[in-house]
Parts: C-alpha cells; structure tokens; sequence
C-alpha cells in the first residue's frame, strides 16, 4: 500500500473516498459496543490519515497503538514512536508541515512534557489533531480525569473542541480534521474527552461502513507552502521566521498572534455545520437553573436535570462543545434566562467556571457558581451536583 | 504608529474580533458587507482605477511558474496591470530581509507598510500570496497606511482587505479584466 495506489475514488487502502458531510450525516450506520479508544481506531480508520506519531506511555490509552495497528492493516501511511511526548509533538509537526494529514493522542503529563509545541504548531498555521483523553496533571496521578491540562492548552492558540462520549468523539475526530484543513481555519485541533470514562470504558456506537473514507488533506489549498523541497515556492519560504525575529518588526509579532486567533474564530461556521451547534441546549427552556458544562460532567449535569425534574424544579443543561473558539454568543443566549448558573467539573481550580464568567461578565446577571469540583480521581456523583443546586437556591430564596 | 485598534489594547485592527469574518462562496466582502462578487470587482476597479499610485502585489504562487495555472494567471495579472494603469510590485519571498528591503522594488509580508509608504500607495491588489502571509501583511497595512487594500485569493478570501474575493481562478480573472474594461470606460480613464 502507498501513497501511489490513489485513484480519484479510491484511497491507498481501497477505501471509497467520500465528503465529509455523507460520512458524518447521510451514510447508513450500524450500532456496536466499544471503547472510546476502539472508536477513534475506527474514526482515523475513515480519515485517511497520512501520519502518526505515538509515544504510548503507560497507563494512558490503548490509542495510540490502534492507530499503530490501522498502519499494520494498511490504512495508515506511516506511523513511528517518538522518543518521548517532547520528541513526538515536535514529529507531528515535521510531517504537518511537509503536508500530512497527521494524527497523535497523548494525555496528563505527557501534555505538559510536550507543552512547548502547541503554539508553535499553530503559530506554523498547521492542521494536525491531538486527541486529548484529558486525565490530570498532578501529583498523585490518576487515569481518571481532573482534565486540568485543558486548562494548560487554553491559550495555544489550537482549536478545543469537547467530546461527551465515545459517540461524539467518533464524529468530532472525523470534522475536526477537516475543520483544521479549511484553508481560512488552518490551525491545529485538539480534540478532547474525558480519560478512562471515555477512553476505557464501552457504549454503543453508530458507526457508518468502514469501506467508505475523507478524501485526502491538499496541502497545497492552504495559507502557507507546504515544505516541498523539489518544488518552489516551498523550497525557500518558510525559513523560520522566529530565527531572525530580531530583523521583524513589532508589527509583524503583533499582527501574526492576532492572525492565529481569528483562524480559530473562523473555524465558527464550520464546526456550527459539522458539530450541529457550539453548544448543546437540554432540559427546560426558561429555566432558572443552568448547569454549563463540558464532557463527561454534561452527562452528570444531565442526570442531574432528570431528577431536579422529578422534585419539579426547573433546570437546563449547556454542553459546551467548542472551548476554543469559546460558543460566547451561543452561552449568553442559552443562559438568558438563568439566575443560578452552575460550572460542574473534575479539576480542583475551576478552569471552565472561569472561563464562563468572563464571557457573561457584564452581559448576564446570572450567579455563577463553580461548583461542584469533584478534584480529579473519581466520578462526579450526580447527588453532589443536586447537593449544590439545593443549598445554593435555598440560601438564595 | 497608528491609533488603538479595536481588539484589546493591540494597534493592528482585527476583523474577526468585530465578527466579520471572511465571505461565504460565490460571494464577496466590502468593508463589513457582504455583496455579489460582481459588485466587489467594479469597486476594486473603481478604487485603483482613482487612487494614486495603484499597485498590484503578486506573491509566490503567480511569481514562479509551477503549474499550469499559475502562468495563465500571471499572464493575466499582466493584462490586469495595464488595465488597471498600476505597476506591480512583489512579494516574492516571505522572509525578513536582512539588513533592509529596497521599498522601491519588493514588498515583504514582515514590513509592507515600507513599501507602500515608499511609493506613496494609495490602492493595491494582493494576489497570488499565501494566505497567512496576506493576512499578516494586510493587518499591517490596514493600521500603518491609508491605503485601500484589496485581495483576489484563490481559496476563502481576506476579511481584514476592505474589498476581498474569494475563489478567484484563470477564468475569474478574465473576468475581473472584462469587468475592469467596463469601469475604465465608464470613468473615462
């Protein structure tokens, strides 16, 4: 299998290469029973995906080396080890910006090993995708989520998009690459999930044929030359800029950082098509109480909305699926009717209750209550976030 | 140095951040409106055809010849160029130049608004340019300069360019010079 199997209709793999919108919305699906670990294998597995690179370190996700099997059967076109998360992250952007559609997962520590590289992949505008099965970052470790390295790629300058479920990481993981490829987005894209929740544990899955995949990246439809060192205008102009910042001016530093967030602003209509919204809206419409959340806490919160129901109180769910670009619009119009505003979640500091304040502030006269942060290394009961919304309305009555 | 912008405390004004972002296919942006894309063509005509100085910035992807469509669009940038009565300058590498650029014959995404300072630009066209690069450079121009900017991109267009096309390919160019044709002969130039 290479690269010089392609044909218009069929990939290297045989696979026939379709839109991305058929394989998201119209091919027909069949229901399995899988690990969200299994499902991205089966995600990448429709991707036709040029490059991956792993650094599977133990006890993170059996993800990385599925996608190491999806090279054995073909499917991949290469795939390596990295010497460490550093080595790895730094690889991926190597073959991103020789123009492969390029793929890694990491998370927890790893992510902070590999820290450095997340702005300059996307200040180097290319498209990759981490899969991030966000677990924590402190000391001592867990496989079960805090997802406080979230909090650490906030500011990178990738797209964060924010899968509940092993369905939703399925679909995500598939959009995301080609949101990251439109040639006015162009930024890397993280796609995360809740580790060991979502990653070890099975659900059913809609999954359409496995016959049927992406057509491939065109690294030459994007905003900067692929390194293509037989053909200008690649072969010389994408010298690193940063190597001599000291012959730049101001402006250009300026205007650059300013250039990478508004690609990640324009990935808004897109990921609106492929992600059915920024923000899911549950429960009931004018109510008082909201919870915002994201991944495996909107799940909670959810269950949390059912049996508020059943005391006959009022309350509605906001999962927000797209923290970078933060759904600003989409929160302040889900929120509108709120007077209790509840940021459910599993890191100890409240990135996210944090990050929704900012966005209401001055806009909404909402209480926003972060609470309750369950700090990493268990599940988040569903009578802790009922504990809160009762204690905090009563106080508030 | 050019007077706060609107996003943060940054002197460089950012479209996206006033929400406008760039025009939807088969469409075209001006200024904050979104128009047909003849209505785009006949305004950039208009504005280098009346502004002193107009200039044209081919990039990388007109300058070298490394596809087919890449010398039928120089040619046709060509044509434009005579059309138009602008000269061309341009961006034929991105990288900073050491120890200066000669403003009188290159523009550099790094500095641009050097180069139209220079010359005394009042209208330009970007073509033919990377994306990234354009969009840096435009930004610059826009705060730095009083110059209207324009740009004819062969993907998704440039919100921060005050009149922007999107999917401009050989023919659309022919038809940009047909269009210009028109213009001229309406203003009488």
């Amino acid at each position: 299998m290479s690269i010089k199997n392609m044909t218009k209709e069929k990939n290297w793999s045989g696979q026939t290469m379709v839109s991305t919108d058929y394989l998201l919305f119209e091919a027909p699906r069949e229901k399995h029973f899988m690990t969200g670990s299994e499902v991205l294998k089966e995600a990448m597995k429709r991707c036709t995906v040029d490059a991956s690179v792993s650094y599977p370190i133990t006890p993170q996700s059996e993800a990385a080396h599925l996608i190491g099997e999806l090279w054995a059967e073909g499917y991949v076109g290469t795939y390596f080890r990295g010497e460490n998360e550093f080595g790895v992250m730094s690889e991926v952007a190597g073959c991103a910006m020789a123009g492969a559609r390029t793929v890694t997962t990491t998370s927890g520590p790893g992510t902070l090993r590999a820290m450095e590289n997340f702005p300059m992949w996307s200040g180097t505008r290319i498209p990759c995708q981490l899969v991030l099965m966000a677990r924590g970052i402190n000391s001592p470790l867990t496989i079960q989520p805090d997802n406080l390295e979230v909090s650490f790629l906030l500011e990178t300058g990738c797209m964060i998009w924010y899968a509940e479920n092993v369905q939703e990481l399925f679909d995500m993981s598939i959009a995301a690459f080609t949101v990251a490829e439109m040639p006015d987005v162009h930024v890397p894209i993280i796609t995360a999930v809740d580790g060991f929740f979502v990653s070890h544990t099975r659900e059913s899955v809609m999954l359409p044929a496995d016959d049927i995949a992406l057509f491939p990246y065109n690294p030459y439809k994007a905003p900067l030359p692929p390194i293509d060192s037989e053909m200008p205008p690649g072969r010389f102009l994408r010298d690193p800029f940063v190597m001599k910042s000291n012959y730049i001016s101001y402006a250009t530093h300026a205007s650059w950082q300013w250039e990478v967030r508004s690609a990640v602003d324009r990935s808004r209509p897109y990921a609106k098509h492929f992600l059915n919204g920024l923000a899911h809206v549950t429960g009931d419409q004018d109510a008082e109480i909201v919870f915002v959340a994201c991944g495996t806490a909107s799940h909670q919160a959810k269950e949390a909305n059912r049996e508020l129901t059943k005391m006959g109180i009022k309350s509605k769910v906001v999962k927000l699926r797209t923290i970078r670009p933060f759904p600003h619009a989409e929160l302040l119009e889900a929120t509108k009717s709120a007077k209790y505003i509840f940021v459910p979640e599993f890191n100890i500091v409240g990135w996210l209750e944090k990050e929704v304040t900012q966005s209401l502030y001055g806009k909404s006269e909402a209480k926003v209550i972060g609470r309750p942060r369950v700090a990493g290394g268990m599940s988040m009961p569903v009578e802790a976030i009922l504990k809160e919304v009762l204690e905090n309305v009563e106080k508030g009555a | 140095m050019a007077n706060l912008g609107p996003a943060d405390y940054s002197p460089y004004p950012v479209a996206t951040y006033d929400g406008i972002l760039t025009p939807p296919e088969g469409k075209a942006l001006l200024l904050t409106d979104i128009v047909d894309e003849e209505v785009a063509m006949r305004e950039i005509a208009r504005v280098m055809l009346t502004s002193e100085n107009a200039t044209i910035f081919p990039g990388p992807q007109v300058l070298y010849a490394w596809n087919e469509e890449a010398k039928k669009k120089a040619t046709l940038i060509k044509e434009m160029a005579e059309v138009l009565n602008a000269r061309m300058i341009p961006m034929y590498d991105y990288r900073p130049k050491y120890p200066k650029i000669d403003a009188a014959v290159e523009i550099n995404p790094n500095h641009p608004n050097l180069t139209i300072w220079h010359n005394n630009i009042k209208a330009c066209i970007f073509i033919g340019v990377h994306c990234h690069y354009a969009n840096v450079a435009l930004k610059i121009v826009r705060a730095e300069t009083d110059c209207y900017t324009s740009a004819m991109c062969a993907l998704s267009g440039h919100e921060d360019a005050m009149a922007t096309i999107r999917d401009q390919h050989s023919e659309d160019l022919a038809r940009f010079i047909k269009v210009a044709r028109e213009v001229k002969q309406e203003l009488g130039k």
